[in-house]
């Protein structure tokens, strides 16, 4: 999908079917990600940029901001949804954390598959599965999105 | 010393107003790869209905956890950050947050259990546009491990 640009026409609720896949996207996560992540959000928790704090504490070493992955992980949807607006409810519970090497960088694989449909309300539940190295690191990721 | 089980329940006064400007959209859209056009440029927001740049859908976490700090940075409430995880977190958008709010913010600590050693704090974000509209509810909550555990 191109930025910049309103994208192509939007999905409708009745071409849709729950079980349908919207879409798969690869994600990619470095420390020089993470630091950009804390300067955005204001969030310096020290774990998500400091190998000795997050040892620490009894991590292998840095692990990625949950709302960084959170975040990523919507954009799937609001892509497909062709407006980022039309995300009217969102929530996920934080599984497992994502280890981001260095050098290098982890590797996150997200999913979107539709979970439900209300033609009342005019919404689709799109569920994430959100994995990293085989293993979901987001639990019951649920967007909710208003279609026309 | 553990959490302050009898924060429970507590609703804070609206804290100071949070001017979320384009740049900082921007920023945070770009951090977290949200490509979509409507972060960036005003014209593609307009397209979509909007009257300025629209921020991504987990933005409003900058602005809850600013009025979460007042119950975080409480000595009183027990809350050792060192020792904590972030467990769940839920945004709803009554609309999109956008460049040019004023947008203030009550913070309600909607409930405190304590299970094992572990204590599980959930916190409830309400905010609002300078005129009182309603924008987010951000509901938040942190896994607190005890000393022991």
């Amino acid at each position: 999908m191109s930025a910049g640009a309103p994208g192509p026409a939007r999905p409708s609720l009745v071409d849709l079917a729950v079980g349908d896949v919207v879409g798969t996207r690869t994600l990619e996560v470095d420390r020089s990600r993470l630091v950009r992540y804390a300067g955005a959000s204001g969030d310096f928790n020290l774990i998500h940029w400091n190998d000795r704090v997050a040892r620490e504490v009894g991590l292998p070493g840095v692990i990625a901001h949950g709302m960084w992955t959170m975040g990523a992980a919507v954009s799937l949807v609001a892509d497909w949804a062709g407006d980022p607006g039309a995300v009217v409810d969102y929530g996920v519970r934080f599984t497992r954390p994502v280890p981001v090497p260095d050098p290098g960088a982890a590797v996150v694989e997200v999913t979107g598959t539709v979970g439900a449909l209300d033609a009342e309300a005019g919404t689709a539940r799109i569920d994430l599965t959100v994995t990293c190295d085989g293993a979901r690191v987001l639990g019951k990721a649920q967007a909710v999105v208003r279609l026309g | 010393m553990g959490v302050n089980l009898t924060y429970a329940g507590r609703e804070y006064p609206a804290n100071d107003p949070y001017e979320v400007g384009r740049e900082r959209i921007r920023d945070f859209a770009d951090a977290v790869g949200a490509a979509h056009g409507a972060h960036r440029d005003v014209g593609v927001a307009r397209s979509l209905g909007y009257p300025d740049v629209i921020a991504p859908p987990t933005f409003a976490v900058v602005v809850a956890q600013r009025a979460e700090q007042q119950l975080i940075a409480d000595p009183d409430a027990g809350i050792d950050f060192s020792r904590v995880v972030h467990a769940e977190e839920r945004f709803t958008h009554h609309r999109p947050i956008r460049a040019g709010d004023s947008l203030v913010t009550v913070l309600h600590v909607d409930s405190i259990t304590e299970r094992a050693g572990l204590a599980m704090v959930t916190t409830r974000a309400e905010i609002a546009a300078a005129d009182g509209a309603p924008v987010a509810t951000v509901v938040s909550t942190l896994a607190v491990r005890g000393e022991s555990a």
